[in-house]
Order: C-alpha cells, then sequence, then structure tokens
C-alpha cells in the first residue's frame, strides 16, 4: 500500500492518524503518561500529529507513589518543556489504608494504587477517550487487542466481543460513561520503538541508561534503593552495580538488569542479543500465564 | 580506519540498515486444524523471536496442554486468550511481528471455523497479501473457499496457497499437484484475478518454511519465508490521482489553517490544483506542513498538514482530491455488505456509515442478494445475518465523496455502526453509485409547510404513541382527535391496524416487516405534517431505533413521542382483541411481549401511566401539553 515508505515512517503516519481521529471524534481526550518509553514515543507522536498546534489534550499520570524518584523529576520536567497540562491522580483512600507492596504484595498494590486509581482518574475528570502505550507484541492477550478497545461503563474490557476494526476505520462512538481506549503504538516493537527513539533523538529517562545504582537482590530481582521506604532485612546492604532498567514502574515491582549500555546504541545492542523478553523483569506478570488478561478484564490497562 | 575506532559502529551501520527496511502485512488463514499457529509459531522460531522465558513458560506449557507429546508446542505462543487455550482454538483475530534482514512482516492471524469470518475479514482489510493453508490430507475445503473468496473481496491479490503437512503424506508430489489444480479451478471462478503461489510445507518440521526441505526435491519453487521477503505487492497507490480525507482542521492561531489527513491515494505538491468534495470548491496547494519541515512532496500513507492558498471552507469529512481527477460524489450506491453482529441486518433501518473521515446516517434501501460465501451461489435475501454477505443499495442523508473500492480502499470502504449501541455492526464496499442522486431533483415548492400551517392556526407535528398492545394507544389516540377537532384544529389519525388493511397490507410481522411497516408510515406523517396537519400516530412501534428513524425524518420538536405504559400483566388481563391469548397458545408469531421485546422510550416528550389515570385524563394531559408547547394558536 505505501511501499515507498520505510517502516518506521509507516508505523508514524499510522500513529498520527489515529490520534488525529481520536481528537476529532472523542468529546473528551486524555493521554495517559506512564513516563516510561513508550509514553516518551506517544508523546513525541502527538507533537507531531497536531502541529502546529500543541496536543490538544491533557497528560494523565496515575502515581502509584512508588514509582522512582527519577521518573517524576523526568515527568514534570517534560511536561513543562512541552508547555503541556499535566494531571498526576493518586489513589488517597489507598494512600490513608497504608496500600503498597511491601506491606500488601504486588497484586494487591497494583489492584489499588493503578487499576482502581486509574478508574477513579477516569470517571472523576469523565474523559470518553484515552490513549495507551501499550505494544501488541508486548504480551499474548495485547496481541489481540483493538487499537480503539471498547470499555464498558465499568471500565471492562470484554475479549470476546470486541468491535471489528477494518481498514483505518475506527469506531469511536460511545454512549454516556462508556469509553474507548486507544493503542496508537498498537503495531510497533520494543525494536521500533528504540529505533524510533534514537531517529528522533527522544528525550528518555536516565534510568534505562546504565551507571552505578545501590541495589539489593531478592529473589533473583535486582531491585533499586530508591528511597528509605525499602525495608532492608537484617544484614543486607544494598550494594552499588552497574544497571539499568528495560522496563520502568514501581521501583519495588521492577527489576534492574546488569549493563553497562550507556548510550541508545548501546542498548539497541544488548536488546537484539536478549535472551529475555521485556515484562520479563515486571513482578505482576508472573502470577499465573493468563494474569495480563484477567488484569486487562478488570481495567488495567 | 575511523569507523572501528567506534565501539558502536557496527550497531550504527545496522540501524541505518534497518531504518531502510520496508513492511508487509499479511494474513494467515485456514481451518482449525490445519496448523495456522503452528506455521506462525514456526516463523517467529525461525526468526529468533521468541525469549528464554518465553521458551520456558513454553515448554512448561507444551507439558501441560501442548498436543505434540514431548515436543514444544510451537501454536501454544500465538493462542493468546485463556479462553482460546482451553478450546484449543483461535477464536480472535491476533497480530505478531517478525523480521529478516530484508523485510519486517505484521501477520494477522485469523480463525479458520465458520462463525468467525468477521474476524477474518477484519484482517484482510488491511493485509496487502494472504496465506491460505491447506492440509495436505484434507484439500481444498468449503472453508478454504471461503477464505478465498472474502481475501479477493477485500481486495487482496498476492495468494499463497500454502499445502501443509506434506510430513503426513509422505512428501508426495501428486498430493500437492492435485490440490493446487483443484484450487486454480475454484480461484479462477472469483472475481479478483488473485496471484497465486502454491508452496508445499511442514510447518511442524519447518520444511519450505525459512529454510528449503531436504525431502522435496521435486519443489523447485521459493520457501515461505523466500517467498514473502520478495513478492511484490503491486498497489500503484502513487500514481493513481491524489486523495485526502480531512480528519481535523489544525488552526493554532488565526494566523495558520491547515487541513491535517492521512494520503489516500496519488501525491501532492505545493503549486497542484485540488478540489473539495463534496463541494465541489477548488483551490491550490500552498504547503505540506510537517512537524519535520514542509516537504516539497508526499504520498499515499503519510500524515500531513495542507495549506491552500485561498480561504476556503472546509471541514472534517470533506476529501481534498486531484483538481483534473476529482473523486466522485454521491448520496445512493451499489454496494456489498458483510454483517458482523448477532442482530441481523434490516433494510429500511437507519445506522451510521463512516467512510473515510465521513460520518452520515444511511439506510440499506434494497437488498438484492446474498452470497453463498462457500459455492459463490446468489441466495434472495431480505435480511443479513451475521457473517452472512451481500449486495445492495444504500441511501446515505447527505451526498459523500467516494472512489469504487476497487480504485481506493480507503474511499470505497465503509463501516455501519448502530445508533443505539454504537457499535460496529457491519462493514462494506462500495461498487458503483446508482447516480439517482444526480436525476432525481427534489421538486422546489412555492406554498410551504409554514403557508399551509398558518392557514389553520396551529404548527403541525406527530404526537406518536408508542406501547404495547393493550396499553390503550388507540382509545387516547381517538379522544384526543376528537377534542382537537372540537378545537377546530386539523387533524388526521395513522393507526396501527388500519394501515395494514392499506398502505401496509403487503408485509407481516417479522423484525424486518416492522422497521418497513414504521418506515413507510414514518414518511406518510412527514408528508401530512408537510400538508400543516396535527398528526396522531398510533403503533406498537417496538424499536427504539424506528422511532428514532421517524423523529429524525421531521424537523426538530415536530416529534412528540408519547409512550403510553401500561405493564404487560395489565395488557394481557384487558386482551381487548384476544391477541395474547391467541399468542400464548402459539397462533400468532412475533408478537410484541410475548415472543418479542418491546424496547420503552427513554426520552418520550409524555408519558402516561394507564394504571393511575382514564383515557379521558391522558387525553386531557395531552391537550395540556399541546397547549404550553405552542402547537395550538388562540
Amino acid at each position: 500500500m505505501t511501499r515507498h515508505l520505510t517502516h518506521l515512517k509507516r508505523l508514524e503516519a499510522e500513529s498520527i492518524h489515529i490520534m488525529r481521529e481520536v481528537m476529532a471524534e472523542a468529546e473528551k481526550p486524555v493521554m495517559l503518561y506512564s513516563i516510561g518509553k513508550d509514553s516518551s514515543v506517544m508523546l513525541h507522536l502527538a507533537m507531531k500529529a497536531f502541529y502546529p498546534s500543541r496536543p490538544p489534550f491533557p497528560l494523565l499520570h496515575v502515581d502509584t507513589t512508588w514509582k522512582f524518584r527519577e521518573m517524576i523529576e523526568f515527568r514534570d520536567r517534560r511536561a513543562a518543556e512541552l508547555g503541556l497540562d499535566l494531571i498526576v491522580h493518586i489513589n488517597q483512600e489507598g494512600v490513608a489504608d497504608g496500600v503498597g507492596p511491601f506491606t500488601h504484595g504486588s497484586s494487591v498494590h497494583t489492584d489499588v494504587m493503578k487499576t482502581q486509581a486509574l478508574k477513579q482518574a477516569l470517571d472523576k475528570y469523565g474523559f470518553d477517550a484515552a490513549f495507551g502505550g501499550a505494544r501488541r507484541d508486548e504480551e499474548k492477550s495485547r496481541a489481540k487487542e483493538r487499537v480503539f478497545s471498547f470499555r464498558s461503563a465499568q471500565h471492562r474490557w470484554d475479549p470476546k466481543n470486541q468491535r471489528p476494526e477494518l481498514w483505518q476505520l475506527y469506531n469511536g462512538r460511545v454512549r454516556r460513561g462508556e469509553s474507548i481506549r486507544v493503542f496508537p503504538l498498537s503495531n510497533w516493537t520494543e525494536l521500533d520503538i528504540w529505533q524510533y527513539i534514537h531517529q528522533e533523538d527522544i528525550p528518555i529517562v536516565p534510568l534505562y541508561y546504565a551507571k552505578k545504582r545501590p541495589v539489593v537482590e531478592r529473589d533473583g530481582m535486582l531491585i533499586l534503593a530508591d528511597d528509605d521506604r525499602l525495608p532492608l532485612e537484617d544484614g543486607e546492604v544494598p550494594e552499588e552495580r552497574l544497571v539499568r532498567f528495560r522496563t520502568l514502574g514501581c521501583y519495588p515491582l521492577t527489576g534492574a538488569i546488569e549493563s553497562s549500555a550507556d548510550t541508545l546504541p548501546a542498548i539497541i545492542e544488548e536488546m537484539l542479543v536478549a535472551r529475555t523478553s521485556e515484562r520479563q523483569g515486571r513482578a505482576i506478570d508472573h502470577d499465573s500465564s493468563a494474569s495480563m488478561e484477567k488484569k486487562k478484564q478488570e481495567g488495567y490497562f | 580506519m575511523r569507523a572501528e575506532q567506534d565501539p558502536h559502529a557496527a550497531i550504527e551501520a545496522y540501524l541505518a540498515d534497518q531504518a531502510e527496511k520496508t513492511e508487509l502485512r499479511f494474513l494467515t488463514c485456514g481451518s482449525v486444524d490445519d496448523g495456522k499457529s503452528t506455521l506462525i509459531g514456526r516463523l517467529l522460531y525461525d526468526s529468533k523471536l521468541i525469549f528464554e522465558d518465553q521458551l520456558d513458560a513454553l515448554e512448561a506449557d507444551s507439558r501441560r496442554q501442548g498436543t505434540q507429546g514431548e515436543n514444544i508446542d510451537l501454536a501454544l505462543l500465538v493462542d493468546g486468550l485463556a479462553a482460546e487455550r482451553e478450546q484449543g482454538i483461535t477464536i480472535d483475530v491476533a497480530y505478531r511481528f517478525f523480521a529478516t534482514d530484508r523485510r519486517r512482516f505484521v501477520v494477522a492471524d485469523t480463525p479458520g471455523h465458520e462463525q468467525y469470518t468477521r474476524n477474518m475479514a477484519t484482517g484482510a482489510s488491511n493485509a496487502e497479501a494472504a496465506v491460505i493453508l491447506v492440509d495436505a490430507r484434507k484439500g481444498v475445503l468449503t472453508q478454504t473457499r471461503r477464505h478465498s473468496y472474502v481475501v479477493s473481496l477485500f481486495g487482496i491479490r498476492e495468494v499463497v496457497l500454502a499445502v501443509n503437512k506434506m510430513d503426513l503424506v509422505g512428501f508426495d508430489q501428486a498430493v500437492f499437484d492435485a490440490i493446487v489444480e483443484d484450487y486454480r479451478a475454484f480461484a479462477a471462478e472469483l472475481s479478483g484475478d488473485l496471484n497465486v503461489t502454491p508452496i508445499p510445507v511442514s510447518a511442524l518440521d519447518g520444511d519450505n518454511v525459512s529454510s528449503p526441505s531436504g525431502r522435496m526435491s521435486w519443489y523447485e519453487g521459493p520457501t515461505l519465508l523466500g517467498h514473502l521477503e520478495t513478492v511484490e505487492v503491486d498497489s500503484d497507490l502513487d500514481g493513481r490521482p491524489f486523495r485526502m480525507p480531512v480528519q481535523w482542521v489544525n488552526r493554532p492561531d488565526l494566523d495558520f489553517r491547515g487541513f491535517s489527513g492521512t494520503i489516500a491515494g496519488g501525491t501532492v505538491r505545493p503549486g497542484d490544483p485540488i478540489r473539495v468534495l463534496p463541494s465541489g470548491q477548488v483551490s491550490t496547494i500552498g504547503k505540506i506542513v510537517t512537524y519535520d519541515g514542509d516537504l516539497a512532496s508526499a504520498g499515499p500513507g503519510e500524515a500531513v498538514t495542507l495549506v491552500l492558498t485561498d480561504e476556503i471552507d472546509i471541514s472534517r469529512g470533506d476529501v481534498i482530491a486531484a483538481a483534473q481527477a476529482p473523486c466522485q460524489v454521491s448520496d445512493q450506491f451499489a454496494v456489498h455488505l458483510l454483517w458482523m453482529q448477532d442482530a441481523p441486518l434490516y433494510p429500511g433501518r437507519q445506522y451510521y456509515l463512516k467512510t473515510g473521515t465521513r460520518t452520515v446516517p444511511c439506510v440499506v434501501t434494497d437488498l438484492k442478494h446474498k452470497v453463498n460465501v462457500n459455492t459463490l451461489e446468489q441466495l434472495p435475501a431480505k435480511t443479513l445475518e451475521l457473517n452472512e454477505v451481500g449486495v445492495g443499495n444504500i441511501s446515505v442523508s447527505d451526498r459523500v465523496a467516494f472512489d469504487p473500492y476497487q480504485d481506493n480502499r480507503t474511499l470505497g470502504s465503509f463501516i455501519l455502526i448502530d445508533r443505539q449501541t454504537m457499535n460496529t455492526v457491519g462493514v462494506g464496499l462500495t461498487d458503483f453509485s446508482l447516480r439517482r442522486a444526480d436525476n432525481v431533483h427534489w421538486q422546489a415548492l412555492s406554498v410551504d409547510k409554514a403557508h399551509r400551517s398558518a392557514l389553520k392556526h396551529q404548527k403541525p407535528c406527530v404526537i406518536w404513541f408508542t406501547g404495547l398492545s393493550g396499553s390503550g394507544k388507540s382509545t387516547i389516540a381517538n379522544l384526543l382527535e376528537a377534542k382537537l377537532h372540537d378545537a377546530h384544529r386539523h387533524t388526521s389519525v395513522l393507526d396501527g391496524d388500519n394501515v395494514r388493511h392499506g398502505l401496509n397490507r403487503d408485509i407481516g410481522f417479522t423484525e424486518a416487516d416492522r422497521v418497513e411497516n414504521i418506515r413507510r408510515v414514518g414518511e406518510v406523517a412527514k408528508l401530512m405534517v408537510d400538508a400543516g396537519l396535527i398528526t396522531i400516530a398510533s403503533f406498537i412501534s417496538p424499536f427504539a431505533n424506528e422511532r428514532r428513524m421517524v423523529r429524525d425524518l421531521l424537523e426538530d420538536g415536530e416529534f412528540i413521542e408519547v409512550f403510553v405504559d401500561t405493564p404487560l400483566e395489565i395488557c394481557e388481563q384487558r386482551d381487548p382483541k384476544g391477541l395474547y391469548r391467541k399468542a400464548r397458545a402459539g397462533e400468532i408469531a412475533n408478537f410484541t411481549g410475548v415472543e418479542q421485546d418491546y424496547e420503552a422510550p427513554e426520552q418520550a416528550e409524555v408519558v402516561v401511566h394507564t394504571v393511575d389515570v382514564t383515557p379521558e385524563q391522558a387525553a386531557e394531559q395531552l391537550m395540556d401539553y399541546l397547549r404550553t408547547q405552542g402547537f395550538l394558536e388562540a
């Protein structure tokens, strides 16, 4: 169809098309900004899609209060540099109940501080369309998700009853209370993301680059001692190691990898010879092999 | 050399190389046990896209659920949803990604069994090539024919016939040749002029998938992957006339006004003359604006913002086209339709139609026939059910720009959206304009509705009574008309039973017939309103969609929906015509409230609770409403 376009140019154009469709059809769109590399790419694409206008929607960050400090700094700096509205939502009930990954475990923490918090924020502001940075290559159940993914008024995803999606004719119509999650990066792979960051010189959180950082090793995961909320066991001392992160989330749930890749080409090179997939560093996926699908049905992104 | 001193020279060179890669999107289709998931698993496995942790999970899964004994079951790699894994079938379209040194691939993995044809169409709509799997032991099956038909209908020309499980037929050339011959004979009947490449493979063992098989020396053609890497998907969109549906008017400040969209065909340069459709206004391209700077030209698939040299009125849904070769404009089309939901398509019912970036109300005016996708036989049809393909005419409420699907996939495709649920319920391909749009002109009238109603000192309207049989609609309607008559108002009544003796005596009570019944009554009511009359209509009218259709036929404020809200038990108790008794006895089919649902109005202008008020009081309630809303002048 577009054989003269390189595949990155084609992916870029497709994502821009999707964003413009949402903008034109939704009443109140929002971009879920998770601060990671995919969000950085999504934001960059939004800058392109509406140029010379600015992206005509706010960014929403659901802050679990356990994100890496460098993520939060990066978030605030980027929003200010680009002159965009940034909404930060925290589940205050969860905070009042003292919910956290160390006290409640990863699945309760994720459910309360992320899934429930996201629903709260969408309801509070009445957003009828929300951009997310998920990619189909990340995980098996995501491979089946639509670009425009319909959610009921209860934010549920029904994998057996998805809207047909043909050509580039997206149906963004919903009834009151219902909403659409939109995934402009659906057809990108992890390698595409890195290549594009390299090609376009897109700023990313420094945690992706290797650096000496204080970590402790637990259950085979290298956990960054990012603040003093990390409970140290007897005799446990954070140790300086040369590490970086392939994926970013809540620091207690995100494992670092030992690496010396401190430039983009080095990161890409490392990725090309990697022997494990990127979600492997996330505690949440290990629960059961169908866990992501279940979480999505409940309203997790 | 300097390059060797740079530790990243190799990776930089690799990235530069990668940046030049193109992409092929293809779909795979086959019957349930043809080994489709195994084939895709094999492609991912051979292109080393499976990571160690995934392999670990796969080995564990293979032991638990696999069908390959001690071996890894590659199919488990791609059977994503838990529900599918339990059933051992693929139930939805899944997209997979892999790359070789020559190309990057997106695979739409689509299910084979009958009830999910809609998913195959979904995969086909964005694919440039198709791999159709056939089990060497079974040959060309009904499903193979269906898949090929859908592939050709959706405009795919490049087809690979992958004859799989060759290991199970002893790698016998005669088996392969017979299947190929059989398939070619069938493919010749298809309209699409398919370019078929047959390849014998064993997905399980990898024969002829990415490397040539040592066990089929008689086969001299390319491997599957080798073919996909080199196949030219010959879409000459570049050389076609320029088209861009406008997605969004880009207006950051008073000095800039651009039109953002994705180019659907042709190339465009500053200075090119353009025509905007459907309005027909002409102008010239001033600039092609992008975030990365203005472009000297742009082609198909590129997302750009066009600035024109003239200030003309353009909005979302318009198409900017080459001035010398604009697309067509019409409001009536001959189309192919594929129905995508359980509730059938009813001709006469209104849906939204979205084509390009334009969304307009539409009606399927005529269903000519449906197509048996297994035999290509044409069958008469009154409705279309899930997964059925039909040919018919569609009428849209406003003129839209289009190209026939065979000329331009973007401007020749559309989806249909249900006006209640907002679901995508069907899709279609535009074949040609019926051109009646150009030939049937509205007769301009010098005396209009306003003149006629002024003479009667009233505001014309339709008072639409809806409710179950026996709810009291006709009784109240009669009383209301008597009161209006006494007040010297000019009225007319359309009653459900009465129109069925005349205007609608040729139609019955199926869902499709009920839709048509209300459509005709709606049109007659509109004529009566044009005549200046206060029109009283009394119909069960069980579907919200049709009541909305009548509302939309009229001007704002002319449709007064009166919901005669009587509980089913009471109606059945009253049973003035003895109909409920007959329905319960099975003597009347499709009776509302018994076999067919009644969709109660959510926002009726007036609700009458007959349990609490007498018919006389109800009629008086309506007179009050008409007075206070200004329908009756003093």
